[in-house]
């Protein structure tokens, strides 16, 4: 048992009640990753030294007025490394930012830091946040905590898997189209995808800026609720952050789901479903009609052109996004390149890996003239219809559930060779983001002993329903408690 | 369904300097991804309005105020190479 096994509520509790000090949390966060992130490899590096001096600040503080503090005061948190940290390098994963030391923090992180989170350090990803699987990376291997020759998913994997293997309290990943919701299916943690809008892009490394949204990866629905009401909202560096007010997340948990009318698309469960996926969602539908819902089936009839649409409007955007990824501002230098075009090249050619190679070529493919029409444009004519799809829907129900993912967390390497194959991992997962609908995965059960979340979309600004209905299946399903290494103990019947 | 030459092409407007053997790898799974996503000529665009952005936020401005930036300093801190205040690059030719 480490103190990284209760929920953000139940620290704050410990901390305002003296049971334990943020010292000690953070320490324990520390046991947790020096024990397990060798093998896990979550982390591309820790601030150990800054994180225990800031929570001996908070202890003081504390002893002082213990009242008063947000629930995230001395709370160990940690952030994907597409999350600009005002000096502490931040790399994406990939090597043409190596070095880089941002001087500025992400409006995201300096929310957190606002409200008193201690960062743990920077997690790691699919290099620029470009991969279904986090194998993408320039830097190491994150593995699935439940089984370690699996993927954790991605391209958020370390955020998802610092939280599964309670190596910190809350992470925050990004959402491109599936980053967040993927790995916390594949490892058993809840994460959100929030609208479009509604937390700031500042700061955060750009992938495809009209789909990103950061968004936390949590133990628990209320966890999840918690970090969101603190880094959602207006945010002036970012000129598409959403003027909305925020919605009392935490409210809506607890509220029940007794009249709510829950959309089951069709199309979704046509995807091949793996079978033990299938059993956890029927099983989470019923435990939401045995609770008040009204299960409907709905039709989202462009979800067939969804992911086509998406590996054109992403890759598009990338090529532009990563033009400014030349060398000269940031990056390891030129290599005695003697004019400005070889310079670039080598600076991207040593800096980029496989995968973010292919999507900017495909990405000048399809912007170039005599495709635009027929690749660019369509899709994005496509875009509409997936959301006008959404639109129709959510006049009939207030929200949809689907499973996160067609199968659990597969092999390392399963998908590597086959980059179709690794694309339609998000199948379920993007066309919210083509849509810029809220969206949260949450745990519902197990696959052969390998996690399995279910999906919840809302429309857009729709947050408080996702957490309201996954509140009622994390209740139903009542395995936040278990973790990777609890449920190992539980089978060898220790 | 890609010519080497149009692949070679692409490579050189994205700066991306491949060698032969990866412009060889990236034009075969690029044929492949191509393909695929062909298959949004079949989507019944006839009449629709293409969508760049969701969210149905125009022009948001704000006030033409002086804020800070970041220093000279700051801004060459991550720059592999500067002189005189200024970023450093080969020539262009």
């Amino acid at each position: 048992m480490s103190l990284l096994d209760l929920s953000i509520a139940e620290m704050a509790r410990g901390l305002r009640d003296r049971e334990f000090s943020s010292v000690e949390l953070v320490e324990a966060a520390y046991q947790q990753i020096d024990r397990l992130d060798g093998e896990l490899g979550a982390f591309l590096r820790t601030t150990r030294d800054q994180a225990l001096a800031q929570a001996s600040v908070c202890d003081r503080e504390l002893a002082v007025s213990p009242d008063g503090r947000g629930e995230l005061y001395g709370i160990p948190v940690a952030y994907k490394d597409v999350l600009c940290t005002q000096g502490v390098e931040t790399t994406a994963a990939s090597r043409i930012l190596s070095g880089f030391i941002p001087p500025y923090s992400a409006t995201v992180v300096e929310r957190m830091e606002s409200q008193g989170a201690i960062a743990l350090g920077k997690l790691n990803c699919d290099e620029f946040a470009m991969g279904s699987s986090n194998e993408n990376s320039a830097f190491q291997q994150t593995r699935n905590p439940w089984a370690t020759d699996r993927v954790p998913g991605g391209s958020s994997g370390g955020s998802a898997v610092a939280v599964s293997a309670r190596m910190a309290a809350a992470t925050l990943g990004s959402d491109t189209g599936g980053s967040i919701r993927l790995p916390a299916s594949f490892c058993g943690v809840v994460g959100v995808k929030p609208s479009y809008g509604r937390v700031s892009r500042y700061g955060l490394i750009a992938f495809a800026s009209s789909l990103d949204q950061v968004g936390p990866l949590t133990k628990t629905v209320a966890d999840s609720a918690l970090v969101l009401g603190a880094i959602a909202g207006e945010d002036p560096h970012d000129a598409t952050s959403s003027q909305a007010p925020v919605a009392s997340y935490q409210d809506a948990i607890g509220q029940g789901v007794s009249g709510l009318r829950v959309g089951i698309p069709k199309e979704y469960l046509a995807m091949g479903i793996e079978p033990g996926v299938r059993r956890v969602f029927d099983q989470a539908a019923q435990w939401l009609e045995a609770e008040g819902a009204r299960l409907v089936e709905v039709s989202l009839p462009s979800t067939e052109y969804a992911l086509a649409a998406y590996y054109v409007i992403a890759p598009a955007e990338v090529s532009s996004n990563l033009a400014r990824m030349d060398g000269v501002r940031f990056g390891p230098g030129f290599g005695g390149a003697t004019n400005l075009g070889d310079a670039y090249e080598h600076a991207r050619h040593q800096g980029f890996g496989g995968e973010v190679r292919r999507r900017i070529t495909l990405g000048t493919y399809v912007l170039s003239s005599g495709y635009y029409d027929a690749y660019y444009l369509r899709a994005q004519k496509v875009r509409t219809l997936v959301a006008q799809d959404f639109e129709r829907v959510f006049s009939e129900v207030d929200c949809v559930i689907s499973p996160t993912a067609p199968t659990a967390a597969f092999r390392l390497g399963e998908r590597l060779a086959d980059p179709l194959a690794m694309y339609a991992t998000d199948l379920l997962t993007l066309p919210a983001n083509l849509a810029g609908i809220s969206g949260i995965s949450v745990p519902a059960g197990f696959s052969d002993a390998l996690p399995v979340g279910l999906q919840v979309l809302g429309p857009y600004l729709g947050e408080a329903t996702c957490f309201r209905v996954a509140a009622q299946v994390e209740a139903a399903a009542d395995i936040w408690r278990v973790g990777p290494e609890t449920a190992g103990a539980a089978e060898e019947g220790v | 369904m890609f010519e080497p030459a149009q692949v070679a092409h692409l490579s050189r407007l994205a700066r991306l300097g491949l060698t032969d053997e990866e412009l060889e790898r990236l034009r075969a799974q690029l044929g492949d991804i191509v393909r695929a996503v062909g298959k949004l000529a079949e989507a019944p665009t006839g009449q629709v309005d293409p969508t760049a952005q969701v969210g149905g936020l125009y022009n948001v401005m704000r006030e033409d105020r002086v804020v800070d930036g970041l220093t000279q300093d700051e801004a060459l801190a991550n720059a592999s190479s500067h002189e005189a205040g200024l970023i450093r690059v080969p020539a262009i030719q």
